[in-house]
């Protein structure tokens, strides 16, 4: 994280109603393939001007700083500042509900044809590509580190990599040792 | 009937519990939804756990769509929405609550440290991630060299990766991989 200037927290410019709010949170989902962040900023801050970059901003912050599907998340905060406690739930909704019906149709189908030889072939495609681009998002994502001195937040991602991905430990043992270290050694480089 | 409730109830608690260590995202999860999913409990082979993964990145939607999959496939249309349900349900709380007061905590040292400590946590799972499905889906050499090729492609080239799956499919379909 950079340092974040304090913005004075303005009112959102239009306050959107709870379909405006479940349409939009439906288009971000149905329109964003492998990750719907870029989707769901241009919704927000440039399309309908709901937020402004810094709010959009501050807001994502959170989502990722929380645990579990971040634009999941976002729905849910955004939905919440805008329309309280029906708003969260209409995102929310908006946001899960189209492709949770279109993956299980795709479950449906895959249960029905799935042995189906050409069917195989090509998910098999699908699968080596959908994995490398997997690897490009890590890589991305690893390149601020990489940028920087080695230290001790290295040594973290790099047991958190190996523990996990090639040593197949079970998640919770791993982050249960990692995440009180992570905090104790950042807590104490920060004086 | 039991053993349905029961599956059921396995998924809720799995993916609820699962939910709070998915720092990141939902993919960073993945390696632990493998381990559950095809080491543990043996409801789906390496292929399949790499074919929904493949059904979940070309369908739109957030990626958390996959434990939709794994779900349905484990107990069918009620599993798709329990897993679904228990993915998102904890952290939506969380957010819920979170977000009200986060205004106060942004800036607060507490939260500079911890968000210190999970960024590379989250770096090291998806790199996890990564490795998990690279092995899942490489069935041939190929496959090996189509993720290869992907990942170099993605990485260096600002491409839609709509046309990179479209690509990867025909070769599957032609038979190469």
């Amino acid at each position: 994280m950079s340092e974040s200037t304090q913005i004075p927290l303005q009112p959102s410019r239009i306050a959107p109603r709870p379909l405006e709010l479940f349409i939009a949170f439906s288009l971000i989902s149905v329109s964003g393939f492998g990750g719907v962040l870029y989707w769901s900023r241009r919704m927000m801050v440039d399309e309908r001007k709901w937020m402004t970059a810094e709010e959009f901003n501050e807001a994502y912050a959170l989502c990722n700083f929380l645990p579990g599907p971040n634009i999941v998340n976002f729905s849910v905060v955004f939905g919440r500042q805008a329309g309280g406690t029906v708003g969260a739930l209409v995102a929310l909704l908006g946001l899960l509900g189209p492709p949770f019906l279109l993956v299980t149709l795709l479950g449906l189908l895959y249960t029905y044809y799935g042995d189906i030889a050409a069917l195989q072939r090509v998910l098999a495609g699908v699968a080596a590509a959908a994995a490398g681009l997997t690897i490009s998002t890590g890589l991305k994502m690893a390149g601020p580190l990489f940028r920087q001195r080695p230290g001790l937040a290295h040594v973290v991602a790099i047991a958190a990599f190996v523990a996990v991905g090639i040593l197949r430990w079970p998640i919770y043992w791993v982050l249960g040792v990692l995440i009180p270290c992570g905090i104790a050694s950042a807590w104490w480089m920060r004086r | 009937m039991n053993n349905e409730i029961g599956t059921l109830l396995t998924l809720a608690g799995y993916f609820a519990l699962l939910s709070l260590f998915a720092i990141g995202g939902a993919n960073a999860a993945l390696p632990e939804m493998h381990r559950l999913a095809v080491e543990v409990m043996h409801w789906m082979s390496d292929r399949e756990f790499a074919d929904m993964y493949a059904i979940a990145q070309v369908t739109p939607g957030p990626n958390v769509i996959v434990v939709t999959l794994i779900g349905y496939h484990v107990a069918g249309l009620p599993g798709a929405l329990v897993a679904t349900l228990a993915m998102c349900g904890p952290t939506c709380i969380c957010a819920f609550f979170i977000g009200h007061v986060w205004d106060r905590f942004k800036d607060a040292p507490s939260r500079t440290a911890i968000q210190a400590a999970l960024v590379p946590i989250s770096i090291g799972l998806i790199g996890a991630s990564a490795a998990v499905i690279a092995r899942a889906a490489a069935q041939s050499w190929l496959a090996a060299a189509v993720t290869v090729v992907t990942a170099l492609v993605t990485f260096t080239v600002r491409v839609n990766p709509l046309w990179i799956f479209a690509g990867a499919a025909l070769l599957g379909l032609g038979g190469w991989i």
